[in-house]
């Protein structure tokens, strides 16, 4: 554990404060966004004295992502930025998130407290099974099993055979992927024999998508280990934004980086400790892209009280919804906006559709696309229809960076309720 | 007049095939000839019927997508070899064809097959100066 992680909350307090004066100043004098913003709502950056004066500011959006594409949001010039991530946007374009070489330090130092929160150190061998790419996932989980010294097997997502070997073989003791992809890989495991009572393997860090305590319960059981769950968001900085100890009560927020507000997303005003709200964060310490009171969508709620590990860092309780209608499928982020644009540039129309998410026990997501057939689709001919299905779920893929099962429906087949087809169907079970 | 068939999607549910024949049934919309291509998850049924408009509609308003698409109607003799003769010659002509099935009824001595070519005006001509009797859309829907 890291002093920081320890401080007593008034001294954490005056870090912070000290901390986001800074962070304004910059934010107003390098970033167009914030300055148009802010002196529409007609906020002077010297008002900001500290935390409390936090409400003054206005909140920044994805769309303001969007707005600043590809990279109107960095705060530092290019010769600065060394690394470049991506994520899904809610139309057409990507959320890109720029780092200095100091937010890459920053990143490491958050991602090895997760894992040394779960008591990972330098004679562990981590596997890390996130995908290493434009997803933040495997570049972060690879920094942080670097800061505390630890083996990291960079494994990237797939292949679950080789996964398997690798873990028996290697001695793997530690492991970072998604909840599912873990329940994947023990029962793929168990089904071929592997004895996981008997492999060194003792803790897992866990995230990127929704999951539940039944299904910590049954990582578990499979895997024989500790289920650690983790959270982060690629705007903030990835994986490493909050992270559980060994107690398993709340994720402890690296609130000396990356500060948190929960707002009723209706009111946007505060909710008390323990009230489900909108999670709204300000980035403190970077430099490459700083946020200032960026609404993440996610709904979460602070656990009051103290952790009995020690750290003073206040804890959030698992993410159990979205106040937009973004789906996390395998770890991707999915808008159904998405969608609709694909189709649109598909057919030139916009048909009907319903996006049925499913998993079934022990499975990854599996995902089906209902597309309804109008008069100008159907053809006398099955092939023409299979090439029509091959072309959405190429161009989907191209888009979401997910495959999905096209599947034709009839017209006026996808239910709908008050004239509006229902866009996504659910059926998870998530536990939340 | 041409000889038109009447394409309906069909989910792989049960009772919608049910469903088609019996919409087309209150409107006494009789069936001459049909087939079925079928996927995993759907499957394309193919009419042709006594009054393609009628049908359309009456499907239409079951909520049913129905397309029309020009085919053509050829005699064969009732024989070996009948159908032979015709496939040989467009197949000798370089004319393809992408799916076939037979009539219900007779013209007269011999069968009828329903027969759909990428280039339907092509295989008119070639059946036509081959000698086979092609019969008009009257003809097909009336009969």
């Amino acid at each position: 554990m890291l002093a920081v992680e320890g401080l007593p909350p008034e001294r954490l307090r005056n870090l912070q404060d000290e901390r986001l004066r800074a962070v304004v100043k910059r934010a107003y004098e390098t970033v167009e966004t914030y300055r148009r913003k802010w002196d529409e709502a007609g906020v002077k950056v010297d008002e900001i004295r500290g935390i409390g004066d936090l409400p003054m500011l206005p909140f920044l959006e994805k769309d303001d992502f969007r707005e600043a594409y590809p990279f109107g949001l960095f705060s530092a010039p290019l010769t600065e930025i060394v690394e470049i991530h991506a994520s899904s946007g809610t139309t057409g374009k990507p959320t890109v998130v720029g780092y200095t070489r100091g937010d890459i330090e920053i990143w490491g130092e958050v991602m090895g407290r997760t894992f040394a929160a779960g008591g990972v150190g330098t004679n562990d061998i981590l596997q890390n099974a996130y995908g290493y790419g434009l997803f933040t996932g495997g570049l972060g989980g690879h920094y942080g099993a670097s800061k505390v010294g630890a083996s990291v097997i960079p494994m990237s997502t797939g292949n679950t055979r080789r996964q398997l070997q690798i873990l028996q073989d290697f001695g793997t003791t530690a492991i970072c992927c998604t909840p599912s992809y873990a329940i994947l890989l023990g029962e793929a495991g168990r089904e071929i024999g592997m004895n996981f009572e008997e492999l060194p393997l003792r803790v897992g860090f866990f995230g990127a998508e929704p999951w539940s305590e039944s299904m910590r319960a049954e990582i578990e059981r499979l895997l024989v280990l500790e289920a650690l769950d983790i959270y982060g968001l690629s705007e903030v900085i990835g994986p490493g934004v909050a992270y559980e100890c060994l107690a398993q009560q709340g994720l402890h927020i690296a609130e000396d980086h990356f500060f948190p507000e929960i707002i009723n997303p209706q009111t946007l005003e505060y909710v008390p400790d323990g009230t489900h709200g909108e999670l709204v964060f300000t980035t403190l310490t970077k430099t490459g892209l700083p946020l200032i009171r960026y609404r993440t969508r996610d709904i979460t709620k602070l656990h009051p009280g103290d952790c009995p590990c020690g750290r003073t860092l206040r804890r959030m309780a698992k993410i159990s919804g979205r106040t937009d209608d973004m789906l996390i499928i395998r770890g991707v982020n999915v808008f159904p906006s998405q969608i609709e644009q694909v189709l649109g540039e598909v057919e030139e129309t916009e048909p009907h559709y319903q996006l049925v998410v499913d998993r079934e026990h022990g499975h990854m997501d599996n995902v089906e696309l209902w597309v309804e057939v109008s008069e100008s689709v159907v053809s006398d001919e099955v092939r023409h229809l299979e090439v029509l299905e091959r072309k959405i779920g190429k161009e989907l893929e191209s888009v979401l960076g997910l495959s999905v099962k096209i599947r034709l429906v009839e017209p006026k087949s996808i239910t709908r309720s008050e004239g509006k087809a229902k866009r996504v169907v659910d059926r998870r079970d998530l536990g939340l | 007049m041409k000889v038109s068939q009447i394409t309906v999607f069909l989910e792989n549910k049960q009772g919608r095939l049910a469903d088609v024949t019996e919409a087309l049934a209150e409107h006494d919309v009789n069936i001459r000839a049909a087939s079925i291509a079928d996927t995993i998850d759907y499957g394309l049924l193919r009419l042709i019927v006594s009054d393609p408009v009628r049908a359309r509609q009456a499907l239409m308003e079951r909520g049913f997508t129905a397309s029309e698409t020009e085919v053509l109607a050829v005699e064969v003799e009732d024989h070996p070899g009948g159908l032979a003769k015709i496939i040989r010659c467009l197949a000798d002509q370089g004319v393809n064809i992408e799916y076939l099935y037979a009539f219900v009824g007779k013209s007269g001595e011999n069968a009828i097959v329903v027969l759909r070519s990428e280039d339907t005006d092509s295989a008119r001509a070639r059946l036509a100066d081959a000698g086979m009797t092609l019969l008009s859309g009257e003809q097909v829907h009336t009969l």
